[in-house]
C-alpha cells in the first residue's frame, strides 16, 4: 500500500509522518526499536483505516531537539500533533515505549480518542522500591535481552545485528540513544503516571504477551486495573511484541476492540 | 617534568576466572574479605606516603562496585594525604563530576583538601568510564555536558566570594550557593580533566587554562591529541600551552637491571590482564560516538581501549610507551622519546602497582624512579605562569 511521507513542523518539533489507507484515523505510536513502521501489521490496519505514524523525535527522520527529555515532552508534542491534523474519533494505539507515550497523553485529554489500544506498554510503576517491574536491558546481555523479549528470539527482526549495513546500523544507534536519553532515569517510567491513569475516559484495551519477561502480564493487569473503561487481553505464544510474534491473534483482537467488541 | 605515583588500590583475590563474568558492577561483595582489605587500604596508602618522602607526587582516582579499584570516593584517601604528607601536589583524578549527585559538595570537599594539604590539590573532573553510569544511574547521552555545567558551577562556587548565588542550569540546580571555607589556592585549585580520542575535549580544557591528560594511550594517539590542542592554540591566536597542561599516565616500572624492571612490569600488567567485563557494561548507549556505538553493536568493534591494546602484548605496550620499563636510564630515554614524540607534556603519572604486587616490589621501582629517573628529567618541559610554578606552591606546605 502506497504511503505519504510527510513532515509537520509544530512549536517544539519537527516530526515525520506517514500515512497510509483511507478510513477513521488510527494513530500509531510505535516501540523504541521502531520494529512497527516495517510490519505487515501497518498495511493490514491500513484496510480499514487511514493510519498515522508518527516518528518521535530523536526516531527516524525526526530530529531530536535539546530540550526534548522526556516521554512527557513526547506526548505534548504528539497532543500538538494531533490538533494540527485536527483528527477526531482517533483510535490510538502504542507498542511498549508507544504505549507509553499513548498513555501519558490519553491521561491529559481523551477529546479527540475515541479508543485506546495498549500493547506491552511500559511507563508506570506499580512494584515497591526493591521490585523491578521494568528489567534492566541495558545491564543485561544482548542474548538475554533477546530471550525476555521474545516468547522465540529468532522471531526479533534484529536477531542478526552484524548482518546490520553501516547506515542501518548507525540508525538503530541512534533509536537507542534517544531511547536512554528519555527513559535511562527514572527507568523506562514517569513516577506520576500510575496515579493519573483513571483520567483515561477512553474504552481501552490493555493487550499483553502472555510470555513478556521484559515488562510480565501482572504489569500489563496493574494497568487495565487503574483505567476506568479496559479489558486486559493476553496474546499465547508472544512475548513483548505480540504484534511480531502472533500478528494474526493481535489483530484479531485489536480489530475486535476497535469494532465495538471487547477485544 | 613532574612525577606521580599511583595505584588504582585493586582487590586481586579474585575467585577462579570461569566463576565469574565481570570484575566490574556484578561482582558480589562476598570476595571481598575486609581482614585483608584493611591492610590493602593501608598498604596503598603507605605507598603515597613514601612517595611523599621521595620527591614523586600523588594522583589518586575513584571508580565504583569494582574490584578494580578499592576506591569509593577519591577524596577519603585524599583527606588522608593531605594530612599526612608534606610536600606533595595531590592530583584527583578525578571527581566524576558527570554522575555526582550534589557538584556542590564536590566543591566543598575540595576546597577543605586545599586548605588542609596548604594548596596541593590539583583537582580533576572527569566523564568516568562507562561502567560508572549504572554504578551511579547518571544519564549516559548526557555526560559531556554535565562534566562541563560541574567544572563551570565548581569555579563559580570557589570565586564567588560575596554571599549567595543562585544557580538554575540545565542539569544542575542549586540555590543560595556560598561555598565555605574558600579554597586556599587563588584563584582556585587547578583544574584537570581526562580524555580519549575526542579532540574537541581537549582543545576545550587547554583553552580555559586547565590540565588534559589521558592514560594508557598509544603515543601516536597521545601525540595526536597533545599536538592537536596546540595547533587548535595557535590556529585560534590562543597562547601557546605550556608542556605541564598536559599529563600521561603509562605503567612503570624501574630495575636495577632490565630483567629486575621486566619481572616488576609483570606485576603491574595485572591492571592490563584483568580488568574482565561485560561487552554491554563498556557502551551504554550514548555514551560513545555515534559511529563507535554502531560498531559495537554490529559487531565491528568490541569495546575498550583497553581491550584494543590488551591484545597486542607486553613488547607492543613498550614501543608505543604505554608501558614504560627497565633501568633507570632506559627510563630516562624512554620518557625523552615520548616527550619528543607528542610535542612535549608535563606530567608523568607513573603507574607502579597493580595486582598483588608487595609493597616492597612496589617501594623499590618507586625509589628508583624518584632517585635515579627525576633527577635526570626534572627540567624537563616548559612551565605555566598562570597558576605559579608547581613546586612553589608544593613548598608551601613546608613553611
Amino acid at each position: 500500500m502506497e504511503r505519504q511521507r510527510e513532515t509537520v513542523e509544530l512549536p517544539a518539533a519537527r516530526i515525520e509522518v506517514e500515512r497510509i489507507g483511507s478510513g477513521p484515523p488510527l494513530v500509531l505510536l510505535q516501540s523504541a526499536e521502531a520494529y512497527e513502521a516495517r510490519l505487515d501489521l501497518v498495511d493490514r490496519l491500513a484496510r480499514t483505516h487511514e493510519v498515522f505514524l508518527p516518528w518521535a523525535p530523536g526516531y527516524g527522520g525526526s530530529p531530536l531537539p535539546g530540550d526534548v527529555r522526556t516521554i512527557d515532552d513526547v506526548a505534548y508534542i504528539y497532543l500538538d500533533l494531533i490538533e494540527r491534523y485536527d483528527l477526531h474519533e482517533i483510535a490510538l494505539v502504542g507498542c511498549s515505549l508507544g504505549g507509553w507515550i499513548a498513555a501519558e497523553m490519553a491521561t491529559k485529554t481523551c477529546e479527540r480518542l475515541s479508543r485506546l489500544v495498549l500493547v506491552d506498554a511500559l511507563g508506570a510503576k506499580f512494584g515497591g522500591a526493591y521490585d523491578r517491574d521494568i528489567e534492566d536491558i541495558y545491564f543485561l546481555s544482548f542474548d538475554k535481552v533477546k530471550a525476555i523479549r521474545f516468547a522465540d528470539p529468532r522471531r526479533d527482526p534484529l536477531d542478526d545485528m552484524t548482518a546490520l549495513g553501516e547506515d542501518e546500523a548507525m540508525q538503530v544507534a541512534r533509536h537507542r540513544e534517544t531511547t536512554a536519553r528519555l527513559c535511562w532515569d527514572p527507568y523506562f517510567h514517569n513516577p506520576a503516571l500510575k496515579n493519573r491513569l483513571h483520567r483515561i475516559s477512553a474504552p481501552t484495551l490493555v493487550l499483553w504477551g502472555e510470555e513478556d519477561r521484559f515488562v510480565r502480564p501482572e504489569y500489563g493487569r496493574a494497568y487495565a486495573e487503574r483505567i476506568p473503561d479496559s479489558r486486559f487481553v493476553s496474546i499465547a505464544g508472544a512475548g513483548h511484541y505480540p504484534h511480531i510474534e502472533q500478528p494474526d491473534a493481535t489483530l484479531s483482537a485489536v480489530f475486535s476492540f476497535l469494532n465495538g467488541g471487547k477485544g | 617534568m613532574e612525577l606521580y605515583h599511583f595505584t588504582e588500590f585493586p582487590w586481586p583475590h579474585l575467585p577462579p576466572d570461569d566463576s565469574f563474568s565481570s570484575m566490574r558492577l556484578s561482582l558480589p561483595s562476598r570476595h571481598y574479605d575486609p581482614k585483608i582489605g584493611a591492610h590493602l587500604y593501608n598498604m596503598y596508602l603507605d605507598q603515597y606516603l613514601l612517595a611523599d618522602e621521595l620527591g614523586l607526587h600523588c594522583m589518586i582516582n575513584e571508580h565504583h562496585q569494582t574490584a578494580t579499584c578499592l576506591n569509593a570516593a577519591g577524596p577519603i584517601p585524599l583527606a588522608i594525604l593531605a594530612r599526612q604528607t608534606r610536600n606533595a601536589r595531590l592530583c584527583i583524578l578525578g571527581n566524576p563530576a558527570a554522575n555526582l549527585a550534589d557538584p556542590i559538595r564536590c566543591a566543598e570537599e575540595m576546597a577543605m583538601i586545599d586548605n588542609i594539604s596548604y594548596g596541593r590539590l590539583d583537582c580533576g573532573f572527569v566523564r568516568g568510564v562507562p561502567y560508572e553510569l549504572f554504578a551511579s544511574n547518571a544519564n549516559p547521552t548526557e555526560t559531556q555536558e554535565r562534566l562541563w555545567e560541574t567544572i563551570d558551577l565548581c569555579i563559580r562556587a570557589w570565586t564567588s566570594h560575596d554571599g549567595p548565588f543562585n544557580y538554575e542550569g540545565k542539569w544542575i540546580h542549586k540555590r543560595q550557593v556560598n561555598v565555605w571555607p574558600r579554597p586556599y589556592q587563588q584563584p582556585h585549585p587547578p583544574v584537570w580533566t581526562t580524555g580519549g580520542s575526542d579532540l574537541s575535549h581537549a582543545c576545550k580544557t587547554i583553552e580555559r587554562g586547565h590540565n588534559f591528560a589521558m592514560f594508557l594511550t598509544p603515543a601516536d594517539g597521545l601525540a595526536k591529541m597533545f599536538k592537536g590542542a596546540r595547533r587548535y592554540c595557535r590556529e585560534n591566536g590562543l597562547p601557546e600551552p605550556a608542556d605541564d597542561q598536559f599529563a600521561f599516565m603509562p605503567l612503570v616500572a624501574v630495575g636495577e637491571t632490565e630483567a629486575e624492571a621486566e619481572k616488576v612490569i609483570e606485576g603491574v600488567f595485572w591492571y592490563v590482564t584483568h580488568n574482565k567485563s561485560e561487552p554491554q557494561f563498556r557502551a551504554p548507549p550514548g555514551y560513545n560516538s555515534r559511529k563507535l556505538y554502531a560498531d559495537f553493536l554490529s559487531g565491528r568493534y568490541s569495546g575498550g581501549r583497553t581491550d584494543a591494546i590488551r591484545r597486542k602484548g607486553v613488547s607492543y605496550f613498550r614501543e608505543n610507551h604505554v608501558a614504560i620499563y627497565g633501568t633507570p636510564d632506559s627510563v630516562v630515554e624512554q620518557i625523552r622519546s615520548l616527550y619528543d614524540k607528542v610535542g612535549g607534556f608535563g606530567h608523568l603519572i607513573a603507574m607502579l602497582h597493580s595486582g598483588d604486587m608487595d609493597y616492597k616490589t612496589t617501594a623499590k621501582s618507586m625509589t628508583l624512579l624518584a632517585k635515579e629517573v627525576l633527577p635526570q628529567i626534572a627540567d624537563l618541559g616548559t612551565k605555566s605562569t598562570g597558576f605559579g610554578p608547581l613546586a612553589e606552591r608544593g613548598a608551601m606546605a613546608a613553611e
